[in-house]
């Protein structure tokens, strides 16, 4: 296996954990049993901050290792910038989801259900980005 | 390197393969934890979680599943490889799929059962059973995953 093998791979694995954390939250907003929605969200805060440096810095490596992709070519960029608003989406939705009553069944505040789907949003469109990669 | 130079029309496919195995991961793990928390719990406190996981695997684990294995071949029909072409990876993709579709076809039979027995007070076994099967699954796809991206001869 060469490196650039090593690298897609990790960089990949930081996107599974960052869609597991869109799951568990949902899970929670679906209305998961109140002992429940803690392990949740506990669990889906590691794997937000994990995915998420995951994707950055392997990401980035990617960028630089591969003839042919520039960190300046448009997608790429792209996906920096919407890396950095999701970070912080993301960030307020661990908050809200954890402030909730703990996610008892009287469900999650209007609030942090709009910040959950700009966050299911967000991680679809940079899907999108990697997969169409669109200009490269 | 297959990412960078792979044809236009396999795109789409590839997105909702990727897109159903993210989901089928995640998935996975809402029912290895839901059900893991109702093992750890008094068995009157287990119902709950218990009955969570096992809904988890009807209504998110298999149209995930459903999702990434149309997927898986509609981008092996787009991507039209050459009738030798049987590299490794592709190998542990449909291994991994197929030996999947089994598995979670015996957990939805888990949970149909286990659902009906929790409404009278029973089933936390064929919870637990769905749980390791969940836990099983979670490992299969990560070396799946593996195998995808690192694509080993």
């Amino acid at each position: 296996m060469e490196l650039y093998d090593w690298l897609l791979f990790l960089h990949v694995a930081g996107a599974f954990a960052l869609v597991a954390t869109l799951v568990l939250y949902g899970a929670v907003f679906a209305g998961a049993p109140g002992q429940l929605s803690g392990p949740l969200t506990a669990l889906g805060g590691i794997l937000f901050a994990v995915g998420g440096a995951l994707t950055l810095i392997f990401g980035i490596w990617l960028a630089i290792d591969v003839d042919g992709y520039e960190l300046w070519d448009g997608w790429i960029l792209a996906a920096i910038i919407l890396w950095l608003v999701s970070a912080e989406v993301g960030r307020r939705v661990g908050r809200a989801v954890a402030a909730d009553g703990e996610g008892t069944e009287a469900g999650a505040t209007g609030r942090a259900r709009t910040l959950y789907w700009l966050l299911a949003a967000i991680t679809l469109v940079f899907l999108l980005l990697m997969i169409f990669k669109p200009g490269a | 390197m297959l990412a960078a130079i792979r044809p236009s029309d396999v795109e789409l496919p590839l997105f909702l393969h990727v897109l159903g195995a993210m989901l089928l991961v995640g998935a996975l793990l809402v029912v290895a934890l839901a059900i893991a928390r109702g093992w750890r719990t008094e068995p009157e406190a287990a119902a709950a979680p218990t009955r969570f996981g096992l809904l988890t695997i009807l209504v998110g684990v298999i149209p995930a599943y459903v999702l990434m294995r149309v997927g898986a071949q509609w981008t092996e029909a787009a991507s039209d490889y050459p009738e030798s072409f049987d590299p490794a990876w592709l190998g542990i993709g449909y291994i991994t799929a197929d030996a999947g579709a089994l598995l979670i076809l015996i957990s939805a039979i888990l949970a149909g059962i286990g659902l009906r027995r929790l409404r009278r007070g029973g089933g936390l076994g064929l919870g637990r059973a769905a749980g390791v099967i969940s836990v099983v699954l979670l490992v299969a796809y990560l070396v799946a995953v593996w195998a995808m991206t690192a694509k080993p001869t």
